[in-house]
């Protein structure tokens, strides 16, 4: 598990699981098991921005980048690479 | 056993004892002011009722009583009770249009007879201990014989989690039950028996399609109906939400009595929930005498305890305390009546549960539309984090799957399952006391025959008027907050005439498109200012986790929530697990308590706990601590997995 997956699943555990020791695997839908409510999806963005530094688009708050901890990882890195530059 | 609910009554009180049963009452006096003294006996003696609420069409029921030779001693509503009984028998009840909630002996057949109005406006609890009958309107009454046990009823705790409320007969008291709206309870030799009289019947008729004759049908009735809902010996005032449903009734108020209405009002300090521009223009429109109750997030807070105890169930919206601090308000500028326009909603179709479930199965029918999911944009629109939502997760959100569609409960299942996440705050010992039971497939079991054959949107209906209208809106939000303070609330959209009349009426009469409350709209131009016709249904809402925590730049403390769920308290009263709620409170308190579902389970959660320290345990408040409580929930289950 990379440092950024780390972050995540912590937050996750924390602020979604307050917590308890629910198992969550890497590809474990969060809206799947009504971890993010209606309005819950907000508060994930809110700390990806703060935590990695990125901006997330309204056109990227979709579940493919952000309903498991494999895609929320993956989309963080991509967006990360992205901020960095290339030469 | 009538001492702990005294403010229900405080202007009288009498109790008899006839043989084997005891009655008594407390007497909030509203009609004959001199006459109507409870318990009541007819002239031979042979019946003796005690009874709580208004019968509305008392004056024409004793003109029909008084036909049939009948004599009275009195014109309180009470003496007709006790003549339609002795006219009709059990089937009196039939005959009642009101409010109430009341007992008969009948002495010469040796049989008590309990009844409750058709949707449960007055509350009715029983019990039983060894060959002993216990009744009273709150469940304080019966908690104060030594001999009921104190024990919290797990599956009344999930259902609670699931729809907001435990659905009657079961309560969140172990061997407590309610008496369900609309139902009689004869107790004779020994025996029990349980009676369906009313129910609601969604068969619609065809060829009522006109929406401006329904409009005008529909302002005949309520104009019957608030008037004999103005029937009374002291002076009727009206709440104005600044919505349309209370507008109306305190219109057809004003108009009925011509003369000077007495209004009153919530006024929140935050923008976010707060009204007061519409019920101006209500006020001033009516032109009625107003006093507003100005309410801060702190008031909330701390009345929330005295709340609770008087709820006696749990709450998952702080919704009620504000209601809790008007009511007072009421009380002290001299009233004891209140029209307010609850059951609107219900019966006419004004509800954004109804909306949603109209958009997402209108998108099941085509879920490869594009358009289709667009529509869940109109839904919620005093949302602000909803409507920031974007619209792939507004779509992921709800959408339909092939089994939420064949399921009989559609409309509810995304209210219900986002409560029952809940639940995930259980202690793992109620959990486990729980494992297997699924309080959704148990209700849809036990639905009515006829509920299949409805109109989808009367069965969302449906499921809201008997579900969370009486055991939540004219329960925790309406008697127990009113009569709190000894203040009675009439509700002129409830009236059976018209409750009958709206279930018949075609759906798309109650809502257009996405227009709620469509032929409500219609029979309301004219009556009142055409801008509260015209703008859409912001539910009635108060502040949550800032109640209690207040924000990270003003935060708020409450000694009483700092106690209750500390970790240690939520170890020992063990329904929650302590280490999720620790992160919940660390949550709340950093101000990113956000989500509905978290503040759900927040005041969830402290409202439990509430309840766990005033009836099972020493009391957190002053009132509620003289109501003590030595035993242990967990033990008084007799449930040695969850002590």
């Amino acid at each position: 598990m990379n440092s950024r997956q780390e972050k995540i699943v912590q937050f996750l555990q924390e602020n979604l699981l307050f917590g308890q020791n629910a198992p969550l695997g890497e590809t474990d839908s969060l809206l799947g098991l009504g971890l993010i409510d209606s309005t819950g999806v907000l508060e994930l963005v809110t700390f990806l921005e703060r935590e990695f530094g990125i901006t997330v688009d309204d056109a990227e708050l979709v579940p493919d980048n952000l309903d498991t901890i494999a895609n929320l990882t993956r989309f963080v890195t991509a967006k990360q690479s992205a901020l960095t530059p290339s030469g | 056993m009538i001492a702990p609910i005294r403010y229900r009554g405080p202007d009288e009180q009498g109790v008899r004892i006839e043989g084997p049963v005891g009655l008594g009452h407390v007497r909030l006096s509203i009609i004959d002011l001199r006459g109507g003294r409870q318990p009541m006996a007819t002239a031979d003696g042979t019946l003796w009722v005690t009874f709580n609420g208004e019968i509305f069409n008392y004056v024409e029921l004793r003109q029909e009583l008084l036909a049939r030779g009948h004599r009275f001693q009195s014109r309180s509503d009470t003496e007709v009770i006790l003549h339609a009984y002795r006219e009709y028998g059990e089937r009196c009840v039939e005959h009642f249009n009101g409010q109430w909630a009341l007992a008969i002996w009948d002495v010469p057949r040796q049989r008590l007879l309990l009844a409750r109005d058709r949707l449960g406006v007055r509350p009715l609890f029983h019990t039983t201990v060894g060959s002993r009958f216990l009744f009273g309107s709150e469940v304080k009454c019966l908690l104060a014989d030594p001999d009921v046990p104190r024990a919290i009823d797990p599956r009344g705790l999930d259902e609670l989690f699931t729809f907001w409320t435990p659905i009657a007969p079961r309560t969140v008291f172990a061997g407590i039950q309610e008496l369900p709206p609309g139902h009689t309870l004869t107790v004779q030799n020994g025996r029990i028996d349980v009676r369906r009289y009313w129910q609601f019947d969604y068969h619609v008729e065809p060829g009522r399609a006109d929406g401006g004759q329904r409009a005008e049908e529909l302002l005949e009735l309520l104009t019957a109906s608030t008037q004999i809902r103005l029937r009374s010996d002291v002076p009727v005032g009206a709440y104005v939400s600044g919505g349309i449903d209370s507008a109306v009734t305190a219109a057809l108020a004003r108009r009925a009595t011509g003369g000077l209405l007495h209004t009153f009002s919530i006024v929140f300090d935050d923008p976010e929930y707060d009204e007061s521009v519409h019920q101006a223009e209500v006020v001033r429109h009516l032109d009625t005498q107003h006093q507003a109750l100005h309410c801060t997030h702190a008031d909330l807070g701390q009345a929330f305890p005295e709340v609770v105890y008087h709820t006696e169930k749990p709450l998952l919206r702080t919704a009620p305390a504000p209601l809790w601090l008007l009511s007072r308000l009421v009380r002290d500028a001299g009233y004891k009546v209140v029209l307010t326009g609850e059951g609107a909603d219900e019966m006419l179709g004004g509800y954004d549960l109804f909306k949603e479930s109209k958009v997402r199965r209108c998108w099941a029918g085509d879920p490869a539309s594009r358009w289709r999911p667009a529509l869940l944009g109109r839904l919620y629109p005093y949302m602000p984090r909803l409507q920031a939502q974007s619209p792939a997760y507004l779509q992921a959100f709800f959408r339909v799957s092939p089994a939420d569609l064949a399921h009989r409960c559609f409309s509810h299942l995304p209210r219900w399952e986002m409560t029952s996440g809940i639940k995930r705050f259980f202690s793992p010992a109620l959990r486990a006391e729980l494992e297997g039971r699924d309080a959704v497939a148990e209700l849809a079991s036990q639905l009515p025959p006829e509920f299949g054959a409805w109109h989808p949107f009367c069965q969302a209906q449906y499921l809201e008027s008997t579900i969370l209208l009486p055991g939540y809106i004219l329960s925790s939000q309406g008697d127990r907050m009113a009569m709190a303070h000894g203040v009675e609330g009439r509700f002129p959209f409830l009236d059976h005439r018209l409750v009958e009349w709206a279930a018949a009426l075609p759906p798309r009469l109650k809502m257009r498109g996405l227009c709620e409350k469509y032929v409500l709209k219609r029979a309301a131009r004219g009556l009142v200012p055409e801008g509260i016709v015209a703008r859409s249904k912001q539910p009635y809402r108060a502040p949550e986790c800032t109640s209690f925590f207040g924000t990270p730049e003003q935060p708020l403390r409450h000694d009483y929530v700092e106690e209750l769920l500390d970790p240690e308290r939520v170890t020992r009263d063990g329904l929650f697990d302590p280490v999720a709620v620790s992160h919940l409170v660390a949550k709340a308190r950093a101000g990113r308590l956000a989500g509905v579902r978290d503040n759900m389970a927040l005041v969830g959660i402290l409202s439990t706990q509430i309840l766990v320290g005033q009836f099972f345990r020493e009391g957190v408040t002053g009132q509620a601590a003289a109501f003590d409580a030595s035993s242990d929930w967990a033990s008084a289950t007799g449930n040695p997995a969850l002590t």
